[in-house]
């Protein structure tokens, strides 16, 4: 197609908590969708975003859907830049630890098994964010 | 400049489909480009055909149909999102056995990669959200 050889910033905002409204499971959709165009993909997970990479999320007593395994796919899907405000943790009561473990398998190391998550503090992620080409804040 | 246009709040309850419009007007008048219009989330409802605002205030769909018309804009409604929210075209109203379709002329139906897309082609792509 038209957009070949065309690689592009492209960064993903999350911001919104994974329940209460459609914002983020919309935008994972986009992510997916956009994993298939070959451009350089970034996620950030700010703000109430943070929520929707946690641990043992249960959606039972809401009737939805519960989404929060799809994260763990996204290594699979050649993304491996997924960045999380370490201020909006801390805002939040939360750490790291909190967070599931998301992994991605490097072709170029023997398919070795390396971390994806970053938790980076709101200067650098500033920093990070002024490099991209697309954001697309959800 | 050729830019990119994305709608992610539906009309009336949120200002972003007026700021859009107000936006491509303005950009159209000073000689830019849009290369495409992308509605999502709740911005989808931007394209219904069914809304029966009072007399004396903006018909926000029927303005995006007559700017597409006037200057040949592509204005895309996400497929995804649309089928969650009932706005069919008559191709997925057939597909889907429904009764009715709802789609203001002008406006079509396509995938998320549109949006992709027109992030790779656009010098600027420009959200209007809450």
């Amino acid at each position: 197609m038209e957009d070949e050889g065309v690689v592009k910033k492209f960064c993903y905002m999350n911001r919104k908590a994974p329940y209460g409204t459609i914002y983020a499971l919309e935008s994972l959709e986009v992510v997916l969708i956009a994993a298939a165009f070959d451009q350089d993909i970034s996620l950030v997970f700010a703000d109430d975003g943070v929520y929707q990479l946690t641990n043992n999320q249960d959606t039972d007593g809401i009737g939805m859907k519960n989404f929060s395994k799809t994260y763990t796919a996204l290594g699979d899907y050649d993304i491996k830049k997924i960045y999380v405000e370490k201020e909006s943790l801390e805002e939040r009561g939360l750490t790291a630890d909190d967070l599931q473990a998301l992994k991605y398998e490097d072709e170029d190391d023997d398919w070795a098994e390396k971390d994806s998550l970053f938790v980076v503090g709101r200067e650098e992620l500033s920093k990070i964010i002024d490099e991209q080409d697309v954001v697309l804040s959800f | 400049m050729k830019f990119g246009i994305v709608i992610n709040e539906g009309p009336y309850t949120h200002q972003a489909s007026d700021s859009a419009l107000q936006f491509t007007k303005s950009a159209l008048a000073k000689g830019h480009e849009i290369f495409r219009v992308f509605f999502y989330h709740d911005g989808v409802n931007n394209g219904t055909s069914l809304g029966v605002p009072p007399q004396d205030d903006r018909n926000l769909p029927n303005q995006w149909s007559e700017l597409a018309e006037k200057h040949n804009l592509d204005l895309v409604v996400c497929v995804a999102a649309a089928q969650r929210r009932g706005m069919l075209d008559e191709d997925e109203m057939k597909r889907h056995g429904k009764e009715a379709n709802n789609l203001v002329k002008g406006f079509r139906i396509s995938g998320l990669g549109q949006l992709i897309e027109a992030g790779i082609q656009a010098d600027r792509l420009v959200t209007f959200g809450d």
